[in-house]
């Protein structure tokens, strides 16, 4: 299966990473070989086979709905790399 | 050529849990800024997300109230992008197998009556809160709102006008507030909205470019901006042009909407199944349980309303609009049972005091036993209906009981033949003109001689004696 050096370049800013030009291409010829290697699952019929989404069949717990406290704002920003006041202060996101 | 909208609505509704929908945070609205963290909901590693009970219990009344049907199982999904407000970089919601789907609402719109099917309600966690204001070239982040749990209610685009939107959303907020899953207040947001507009030649099957418009936060503005951009794509298409498909805003001091500007590519959330998430089932007996405990439902006690209390549909629809007003007016005939009368005075008096605001009614000191014993005192004849409104009043702004107001403000009704006969002759004595005028056969000149005896009286006397005892001797010659 090829893939394009387009498709890997849209993956990446969507993951926000940056490649050099010879990167995109080396990524995609191995990006396409491991798509490959799934693809040869397809051989197999599994039209009767209910997906797996999960391991182990479970279903989920349940929690009660109980308010427990557990940080301050002093912790909760004590690793912020930029803090004003009690907010994480972040790059400006929209434009005025 | 002529147009028609297709409109579909996505509505977030924030469910009234104490704690936050995968950890244990308080939900509380207003709190200090990221005071209500905790390692889960500010995306640390290394943590799970456990799913709140009552929150799912929530999700299910609002779906089982708008006639979803309910998956036995289903799934929590990733929804990847980046922005600051999201701390994951995902947010976790429900896509391929949502928590229930194929419901509807039937909606009123210019006294038509119209099913609006509903696509699926689903679970989700809501974002934390950018502020843009507070400084120059930073935003600042607050996380409290971050995992607060949601309902998204998707409805299939079979809403063709603002009008429609409009009373579509009423209704669903209405029956929200109604089963206890949501308070309902869009001004703090806790239901917000999201609207899907296209324009298509009038029956065309097939849909046209649609545009979003994005968190528009009062029924007025939904109607206002969907006004506007089914106007701007009608002279877009009318002229020859091309609609963008895109997100827009509404801008709601120009009333128009726009494009909203993002450094974002084009929305490709790559959704895949949560894997910290273990899939939901939602046991049956459960939720039959669940269901057998839903109050009746608005539209139900509108019907029965004009049924058992034999008032007309416009009452009902005003009474019922909102649970606390109908339950107020059900309170009320418990100790008064004349339900016009009552339905009378809450639309009028009560509501017009709670400037609209039926919710408020909950709290309102004049409760229903205390407004019962006004009504009676009018029909016992202690004071006439005009007195009563100011004794209404009076209550009111001192929080008084009626007959309090009544004897301190001495405003008991006169009843009393001689004392009213008295003040007839005086006034007949001293008007001869209007008096032979009225002889003559001017009829009308009745509602002077009223005024001038209730003048006299100070609004006292009992009105249908005064109205008796001037004809007859007004016409006594």
């Amino acid at each position: 299966m090829r893939i394009s050096k387009y498709t890997v370049r849209h993956v990446a800013e969507l993951a926000r990473l940056e490649f050099k030009e010879e990167e995109l291409e080396k990524f995609a010829e191995q990006l396409g070989n491991i798509l490959e290697h799934i693809e040869e699952l397809n051989e197999l019929d599994t039209s009767n086979v209910e997906p797996t989404f999960h391991v182990l069949d479970l279903s989920t717990p349940l929690r009660e709905d109980v308010v427990e406290p557990w940080l301050n704002a002093d912790e909760a920003l004590e690793n912020a790399p930029q803090r004003e006041e009690d907010f994480f202060a972040v790059p400006k996101v929209i434009e005025d | 050529m002529e147009y028609e909208a297709v409109i579909g609505l996505e509505v977030h509704a924030q469910l009234l849990t104490e704690s936050k929908i995968f950890c244990s945070c308080s939900t509380k609205f207003g709190a200090n800024p990221n005071s209500q963290v905790c390692p889960i909901c500010l995306g640390m590693p290394g943590v799970l997300p456990v799913l709140n009970e009552r929150a799912l219990e929530y999700a299910i009344r609002a779906a089982l109230a708008t006639q979803c049907e309910i998956l036995a199982k289903s799934r929590f999904a990733r929804k990847n992008y980046f922005y600051p407000d999201l701390p994951k970089g995902y947010q976790i919601s429900q896509y391929e197998e949502p928590l229930s789907t194929n419901g509807s609402l039937e909606v009123e719109s210019n006294g038509l009556k119209k099913k609006i099917r509903i696509r699926r309600i689903h679970l989700e966690e809501d974002a934390g809160k950018l502020i843009h204001e507070h400084s120059q070239n930073l935003s600042h982040l607050d996380l409290n709102r971050t995992g607060v749990p949601l309902i998204e209610i998707v409805s299939e685009p079979d809403i063709a006008s603002s009008e429609e939107a409009v009373s579509y959303l009423k209704k669903l907020r209405s029956i929200l507030i109604y089963i206890g899953v949501c308070d309902g207040n869009m001004e703090e947001g806790s239901l917000r909205c999201d609207a899907n507009v296209s324009l298509r030649p009038k029956g065309s099957q097939e849909l046209g470019t649609k545009t979003e418009i994005k968190n528009v936060n009062s029924f007025k503005f939904v109607q206002k901006a969907l006004e506007y951009e089914i106007r701007r794509q009608l002279s877009l298409l009318e002229s020859g042009g091309k609609i963008v498909q895109e997100t827009r805003l509404f801008d709601s001091t120009k009333g128009i909407t726009f494009p909203m500007r993002s450094k974002e590519e084009a929305h490709d959330y790559r959704y895949f199944p949560d894997p910290d998430l273990l899939p939901v089932v939602a046991d049956s007996k459960w939720v039959e349980d669940i269901r057998s405990s839903l109050p009746e439902l608005p539209g139900a006690r509108h019907k029965r309303f004009i049924e058992e209390y034999k008032i007309p549909a416009y009452d009902s629809e005003v009474l019922t609009a909102s649970k606390e007003v109908a339950d107020y007016f059900e309170d009320c005939l418990k100790y008064y049972d004349k339900p016009k009368t009552v339905s009378n005075w809450i639309m009028t008096e009560v509501l017009r005091e709670l400037k609209g605001e039926g919710e408020g009614i909950k709290t309102f000191q004049i409760t229903p036993e205390k407004l019962s014993e006004l009504l009676k005192l009018i029909d016992d004849g202690t004071i006439n209906g005009k007195i009563a409104k100011d004794v209404f009043n009076e209550m009111v702004s001192t929080n008084k009981r009626a007959g309090e107001v009544v004897a301190e403000k001495g405003v008991m009704q006169i009843s009393d033949l001689s004392e009213i006969e008295e003040v007839i002759s005086r006034i007949i004595e001293r008007n001869p003109d209007e008096v032979s005028r009225y002889r003559a056969g001017q009829e009308k000149l009745i509602g002077f001689f009223v005024g001038e005896v209730m003048k006299a009286t100070r609004g006292k006397a009992n009105p249908k004696l005064v109205n008796e005892i001037l004809k007859n001797k007004l016409s006594e010659s």
